[in-house]
């Protein structure tokens, strides 16, 4: 479905490759399976015109890899960024977590990336293999026949409402760019305002109690880049992989939403890791949805240095009893 | 057998230049506020992390409340300003998922409102008392 195609990346990675722009790319490798594609780093140009993945599952965010992989790798990094992606780059910057200069980043404009769990439910278990196109080919282990799927019917819900299409940051561009998007993202989050205490609270108790703690959640988000972890102490008290009390994950996500509020960019990488498909950007959707009404609009990264919400204050700021009437206009 | 008068447990975070003075006038003046209020001396209201809110729930508050100087008479310039957008957002998410709204409050009292903290106090544990225990921010590891 993707409008710019694998070899126009390749072709550009192995070019500035070898005219020594960059000694690293960082791009996406094949999985065990062809869904499953991985962030991996290439340095040479046999391995990329080998190896190198450009598809409709190409959805990790590269932004959050720059932090570590600026400092151990040497020389300069070629990165691609989707839209969503460069919005994190431009926050990670503005935290002063990587050294811009080590990097070239490359654009590519995104049509969306496809959800393997909505596939896995039209086609069933045991996937072969995938062919991506407007029509997503899948062929199962269990029959001959090639079940064809409309990408446009899989997409990932962060892609269903995706906010912008425009790239924030880049040396360089491929394909063309696109808008800001007013989407319907915060649709969710007022229909969850709308229900009664009662009717959140069994639906947050469902959805979190499923948390299994594993933490990728917060090892995947680009917002979520301390070093050392809150969570990591032993004496946070919730630290237990499996959950002892439903106390805990309350307080993980709760917190773990906190820590990243005015940061987080919404890219959405915090659902997509889930496995156990818990609704996370809902709490990230919440606190933007919130600072949006009561500080004025604000997206995080879209211009390096702004100042997010939390590290500012005016004289003229809404008191917190007030907020709940305005939470629910 | 008698049945236990059920008191809420309430902890309020009190700044130590305003509200902690306004807690200890109150106190000279002989208001009455409820003992279960439990107060803890904090040297701002900014100080109060989202974890400590949390962290009264889980060890068996029923009700939190955070006391501070008015905005705009910080003793550190702005710290009740963060705090204000801060707990608005914290408040918010609390309400978000379904937690009774009533069991958290932030009120500005000075040192000179010995009166308003006592009434504060009463009114809050009143409300809170109305919502009956925290059954919803509970960690049952940590009742008795």
């Amino acid at each position: 479905m993707q409008k710019i195609t694998r070899d126009v990346l390749v072709e550009k990675a192995v070019s500035l490759l070898e005219n020594g722009t960059v000694a690293n790319v960082l791009g996406w490798r094949k999985g065990e399976f062809d869904y499953d594609i991985t962030p991996a780093v290439f340095t040479d140009k046999a391995d990329i015109e080998a190896n190198f993945v450009w598809n409709d599952f190409c959805g990790a965010n590269f932004s959050k890899y720059l932090v570590q992989k600026t400092r151990k790798l040497e020389g300069k990094i070629l990165v691609f960024l989707k839209p969503c992606d460069t919005y994190s780059f431009n926050q990670l910057l503005t935290e002063h977590r990587f050294d811009r200069e080590k990097v070239y980043a490359v654009g590519v404009s995104c049509e969306g990336m496809v959800d393997i769990d909505k596939i896995k439910a039209i086609a069933g278990d045991g996937i072969s293999k995938i062919v991506c196109g407007e029509m997503i080919e899948v062929s199962t282990v269990y029959s001959d026949e090639v079940i064809k799927i409309d990408a446009k019917d899989v997409l990932e819900g962060r892609c269903e409402s995706c906010k912008s299409k425009k790239h924030v940051a880049y040396d360089e561009l491929l394909g063309e760019e696109g808008d800001v998007i007013d989407s319907n993202r915060f649709d969710e989050v007022a229909k969850l305002e709308a229900m009664t205490p009662d009717e959140r609270f069994a639906f947050w108790q469902e959805q979190l109690s499923k948390c299994i703690r594993c933490n990728a959640c917060r090892d995947i988000c680009p917002a979520c880049t301390c070093e050392n972890c809150v969570f990591n102490n032993p004496n946070s008290g919730v630290e237990n992989k499996a959950a002892a009390n439903s106390f805990e994950e309350k307080m993980f996500h709760i917190i773990r939403a906190f820590h990243v509020a005015g940061r987080c960019t919404d890219c959405g990488e915090c659902s997509r890791v889930c496995p156990q498909n818990i609704p996370l950007h809902l709490l990230n959707r919440k606190f933007i949805k919130d600072m949006d009404s009561f500080y004025g609009e604000y997206q995080a990264g879209a211009e390096v240095g702004s100042r997010a919400p939390l590290v500012n204050y005016t004289t003229e700021d809404v008191e917190p009893c007030d907020v709940f009437e305005g939470g629910n206009e | 057998m008698q049945v236990k008068e059920y008191k809420p447990l309430i902890v309020a975070f009190c700044c130590n230049w305003c509200s902690y003075a306004g807690a200890d006038l109150a106190g000279n003046n002989r208001l009455n506020y409820p003992a279960e209020v439990k107060i803890i001396r904090v040297p701002c209201s900014c100080r109060v992390n989202p974890m400590f809110v949390l962290r009264a729930f889980q060890r068996g508050a029923d009700g939190v409340i955070l006391c501070g100087c008015h905005p705009g008479d910080c003793h550190y310039t702005s710290g009740n300003y963060y705090t204000r957008r801060r707990m608005a957002m914290l408040f918010s998410m609390l309400d978000y998922l379904g937690i009774e709204r009533e069991r958290t409050r932030v009120e500005w009292v000075s040192a000179a409102e010995g009166a308003k903290f006592a009434a504060t106090m009463n009114d809050f544990a009143e409300k809170v008392a109305a919502l009956g225990e925290n059954k919803r921010l509970e960690d049952l590891r940590c009742k008795k």
